[in-house]
């Protein structure tokens, strides 16, 4: 009884040595980085801990930019959740954190709902982030080809189903088309992708897509689905004939990407020709002045600007209750907006720098972020 | 609850009269004293802790039905052309709950005799040393996230099944649920139930097996000695021993596959309620939660919680239907 | 020998038994069947191997019916269906192992991938290492400290309430309708979906605590909500195949009944009650939606259970599959992926050792 008694123990006392040493031999700095902060950063200096919550579509941009804002600003602590859109949303109203990621801007209820946390005035909508949408294709010996709106819609409606239809054909003179199925992919969860891709459709070839545009995709057309970027161009890679939209970023080298048709011309997929497209859209009706949630267009006539694009948005509060979470958010988006900032977006996650026409308006309505009086 | 408290603190003080007395070397008369007075107290403490324990799932289940409840009250009550896109809750939910039952009705036809064999192998075929490895390796597979099934899911097994489907849909087709023309993917509601299965084989058999090792010894040799064959004697003590065992253990695995989100949102291809299993489509409540919960926001992230208030009332109704079935079978239990 | 074979043949214990060779025999039979059949239909090996078990099934069990008789032939056939559904499990489970052995072993042993976390790594450093070939970066650390945390304070705090309701229902409220009902509603649990209770979680502390809270404890509560049905349900069944005799014997001595329990009737149940725990345990372990929804997201390493984000396995591995680190070069991501479902996988067998362990220190002797 006694030797078991004491078995045991020596049980216990194993676990918690085991405990120990775990505890012992952790690291934080993963990059192998001396720690010692470049001395870049402009402005006050801040410090504290920003937390945030939202888009899956932005991680990858947040990663980069915490990395390189921690680097200049050693004192402070950035968090996010990428919960997705809608519950970064949800987080930023109950008062979690300090700004969200978001696909879309703020519905006219959620600014209602966010002025119990941001004072009179509410929230903002910050464009940060552009990520065109490329429409890939997996076509044996076919690289390029030219898709007009209509075209595109038919295609996804299921209204044509082989790749050697005269539709595609008209448009394409030259091209092989091989007597092969249409397989189009689409998204299994609702997501912003799928939002700007049906806004662009809806707008584009009006009358072909029907459907308003929805975050869902709409269930009664055919098709098969997978979940997330990276599922939608697994299965479009591993089945051929297969049609899919997809952010860029994550479209491999294997696959083809559409020219799509803006005003006369066939546009190819660019960093800058995204950036136009959000450069040449309206501000969204009935908003705050330094609220800058756009209306993009979906059908410029400027054969330079590629149509369809995402913008994913940062929400932040146009009042915060002290002057150290005030500085520490402008500090913050202001990096986020910069060349620097934007560069390192583009080069950890492919997204198209904003213009820098939008980004000095993106500084102005940073700056226009105020203790709450 | 302030009784449960009060109860909670006698517990810890029946825990400390334990502790003290199995220190103490035990004389006669100390013995004597303690099944006399101290162990009544014993007694009333343990059993009321037991009860208080059994009362705190009860309240933890209660609140999460009352949470439910308030936040799916919302889709209950808009007007139905605002929910899921002017659907309707009813029309939404309808092959939702459809899809889920059929999909955890298969994983579970086909993952409760191979669980009972497997389980049979390892404790009465396999010889003993090979039992514990094989013992082992069963539990460990339980441990494996979803996440990696539904990966495993998507790259290996639903291409695999893609010319078992083929020829399922040419040589079957004629039934409904193996109509064509099979997906070209193969990421079906079959192909889900199949990995719900492969998911949920590991609870069932750990649970079934180490009810069948307990199976009284006395029994089987009994059965043995009056001449029965291996199979025999599995058949006159073992399974009737184990029913009710064998019974919880396909309850758990049913919990377990119809409230599985993640594989079942990575490897089907969901879409609207079909009858043909080899057609991409269906989907099931769970992964209908986990697929859109994360853009939702308003009214259609009630509605989303609504459809978990539904799946909760299906596991009620198909745990009560079951133990209706159950009940007219008299259970044989080593404790009644 | 011939002479011994014949006499052997002729005693009446051995004269109605197939010969020694049967089942070899059988079995070659299967296999030139199986491969003729499998070829009319397209040769491949699984094809082979499923055609060949059926041709072997089928003879062995006909020839030992025409043999040996009907009962003979019913437990051979019963032999066959037995192994053959171990057969059939064992393929799709070992598959499942090697895809995360194959994947996993490069990630696990890449320098620093156990010992850092993934603080300060973002698609810069890794489409860098897919350029340059250098070392992905990035380790689990944070995710391991989270993950053993979060599951031990969900473990601490279901394992009691668990076993003492099991108590209840086996021991005291035998047929009464408090049991009836917990019975019932545990099942229910068993089926409320992961995401629900982590949502119910979030809110339950988000109404104390006020919005934000997100901590560890936060998400080891939401594993409870999960955990517990299973402990329940698996530790009273284990508790009601204890015989009668034994309680009775022990109260025949004059012991308490709580004593009873404590001595008697959990020690002879504990091998089952610890496989219960383990199985309860490996069910959360893996559990990402619920963890994502209460403790954060955290890139560091956070010791802490009560205060701000943690990390866990689960979450980092779906993260870094679904939502590559670096989009456009998602290779590094996959690779600590399967590193760390790998280290998931080898934590949960560590846990089963330390469960058989107990159980072997705490069951009594028995006879076998």
């Amino acid at each position: 009884m006694k030797a078991l008694r004491f078995g045991r123990l020596s049980a216990v006392a194993v676990v918690a040595a085991g405990a120990l040493a775990l505890s012992a031999c952790g690291s934080d700095n993963a990059t192998g980085s001396s720690g010692s902060a470049p001395a870049t950063s402009s402005g006050p200096k801040v410090t504290g801990t920003l937390t945030g919550a939202g888009s899956t579509a932005q991680s990858a941009a947040i990663d980069a930019w915490k990395q390189g804002f921690t680097a200049a600003n050693s004192g402070v602590t950035v968090q996010y959740n990428p919960v997705g859109s809608g519950a970064g949303r949800k987080t930023f109203i109950s008062g979690a954190g300090q700004f969200a990621g978001s696909d879309a801007a703020m519905s006219t209820d959620e600014l209602t709902q966010a002025k119990s946390v941001c004072g009179p005035d509410g929230a903002l909508d910050i464009p940060v982030y552009i990520s065109p949408i490329a429409v890939a294709f997996n076509l044996p010996g076919v690289t390029s080809l030219n898709l007009a709106p209509d075209t595109i819609a038919k295609i996804f409606r299921g209204q044509i189903t082989n790749w050697n239809d005269p539709a595609i054909a008209a448009d394409n003179s030259g091209v092989n088309l091989p007597n092969l199925k249409i397989t189009p992919v689409h998204r299994s969860d609702d997501s912003g992708t799928t939002q700007n891709f049906t806004d662009y459709l809806n707008k584009a070839a009006p009358s072909v897509w029907t459907d308003a545009s929805n975050q869902t995709w709409p269930a009664s057309l055919p098709g098969e689905n997978a979940k997330g970027t990276s599922g939608v161009v697994k299965t479009v890679t591993d089945t051929q004939g297969a049609i899919a939209y997809s952010d860029d970023s994550a479209v491999s080298g294997s696959l083809g990407k559409a020219k799509v048709k803006v005003g006369g011309s066939w546009v190819a997929l660019s960093a800058e020709g995204a950036a136009k497209a959000v450069e040449l859209s309206k501000p969204a009706s009935g908003r705050a002045a330094n609220d800058l949630a756009l209306s993009l267009d979906r059908t410029p006539t400027d054969s330079s600007a590629y149509p369809i694009v995402l913008v994913s948005y940062h929400v932040v509060c146009s009042a915060y209750k002290d002057q150290a979470t005030v500085d520490l958010v402008k500090a913050w988006e202001n990096y986020v907006v910069s060349d620097a900032g934007q560069q390192a977006a583009a080069a950890a996650a492919k997204s198209a720098p904003l213009s820098s026409a939008l980004a000095a308006k993106d500084k102005t309505a940073i700056d226009s972020i105020k203790v709450k009086s | 609850m302030t009784r449960t408290v009060h109860e909670t603190a006698r517990a810890t003080k029946g825990r400390d009269l334990t502790a003290t007395e199995t220190k103490t070397p035990e004389s006669p008369g100390r013995l004597r004293a303690l099944s006399s007075r101290q162990g009544a107290a014993g007694d009333k403490v343990f059993s009321g802790a037991a009860l208080a324990a059994g009362a705190i799932i009860l309240v933890v289940l209660v609140a999460v039905a009352v949470f439910l409840v308030v936040q799916a009250m919302p889709a209950l009550l808009a007007p139905q052309s605002q929910i899921a896109n002017g659907e309707g809750f009813w029309p939404y939910i309808f092959p939702l709950v459809v899809g889920t039952i059929i999909a955890a009705a298969i994983a579970l036809l086909i993952a409760t005799p191979i669980s009972i064999g497997v389980a049979l192998f390892i404790s009465h075929y396999a010889p003993r040393r090979l039992s514990q490895i094989l013992g082992y390796i069963i539990d460990l597979l339980a441990a494996i996230p979803s996440v990696i099934f539904g990966a495993w899911g998507i790259s290996f097994l639903a291409p695999a099944l893609v010319p078992g489907y083929t020829w399922l849909s040419s040589a079957l087709g004629w039934i409904p649920i193996f109509a064509g023309p099979p997906s070209a993917t193969g990421k079906t509601l079959l192909t889900a139930s199949i990995v719900l299965a492969v998911m949920v084989i590991p609870i069932i058999t750990s649970v079934c097996r180490e009810i069948f090792l307990q199976t009284p010894k006395l029994h089987e040799e009994a059965a043995l000695a009056l001449g029965a064959t291996r199979w025999e004697m599995i058949r006159m003590a073992v399974l009737p021993f184990a029913r009710p065992g064998i019974i919880s253990a396909v309850m758990l695995g049913l919990g377990r596959a119809l409230g599985e989100t993640m594989a079942v949102a990575l490897v089907l291809s969901s879409g609207p309620l079909i009858a043909s299993l080899l057609q991409s489509g269906n989907q099931t409540i769970a992964a209908e939660i986990a697929l859109n919960f994360p853009e939702a926001s308003g009214l259609s992230l009630n509605t989303l919680i609504a459809a978990g208030l539904v799946l909760f009332i299906v596991t009620l109704a198909v745990n009560l239907l079951a133990r209706w079935v159950i009940s007219r079978h008299k259970e044989f239990s080593g404790a009644n | 020998m011939t002479a011994i074979a014949t006499s052997r043949r002729r005693t009446a214990l051995t004269r109605n038994r197939l010969p020694r060779y049967a089942p070899w025999a059988s079995l070659a039979v299967g296999l030139v069947v199986g491969a003729a059949l499998s070829t009319l239909v397209g040769f491949n090996f699984f094809g082979w191997g499923v055609f060949s078990a059926i041709i072997y099934t089928i003879v062995y069990v006909s020839w030992s019916g025409a043999v040996e008789g009907g009962r003979k032939a019913r437990d051979k056939f019963a032999t066959c269906l037995v192994v053959g559904a171990f057969i059939v499990v064992v393929l799709p489970l070992f598959s499942v192992i090697w895809t995360v052995l194959e994947g996993g072993i490069k990630g696990l042993l890449t320098p620093g991938f156990l010992g850092t976390s993934m603080n300060g790594v973002s698609g810069i450093q890794d489409n860098e290492s897919v350029n340059t070939g250098s070392r992905v970066l990035g380790g689990i650390y944070h995710a391991i400290v989270g993950t053993l945390l979060i599951t031990l304070w969900a473990t601490i705090i279901s394992v009691p309430v668990g076993l003492l309701t099991s108590v209840y229902l086996v021991e005291y409220g035998q047929g009464s309708r408090l049991a009836k009902a917990i019975t019932l509603f545990v099942d229910v649990m068993t089926g409320i979906p992961s995401i629900v209770a982590g949502l119910f979680a979030a809110a339950l502390f988000a109404t104390i605590f006020g919005p934000g809270t997100e901590t560890g404890f936060v998400a080891a509560v939401a594993l409870t909500v999960l955990m517990i049905p299973v402990v329940v349900r698996s530790s009273e069944e284990m508790l009601r195949i204890v015989p009668n005799e034994l309680r009775e014997a022990a109260y025949a001595l004059g012991v308490r009944k709580w004593r009873t329990i404590l001595k008697v009737v959990i020690p002879t149940a504990i091998s089952g009650i610890a496989s219960g725990v383990t199985l309860a345990i490996a069910r959360v372990i893996g559990e990402t939606a619920p963890i994502l929804l209460t403790a954060g997201f955290a890139t560091k390493i956070n010791y802490n259970v009560f205060s701000d984000w943690m990390a866990s396995l689960p979450t980092y591995i779906y993260f870094q599959i679904l939502n590559p680190t670096s989009p456009s070069n998602p290779d590094p991501s996959i690779q600590r992926a399967w590193g760390a479902a790998l280290v998931l996988i080898i934590f949960v067998m560590i846990l089963n050792l330390v469960a058989r362990l107990v159980a072997r220190i705490f069951a009594p002797k028995t006879g076998r």
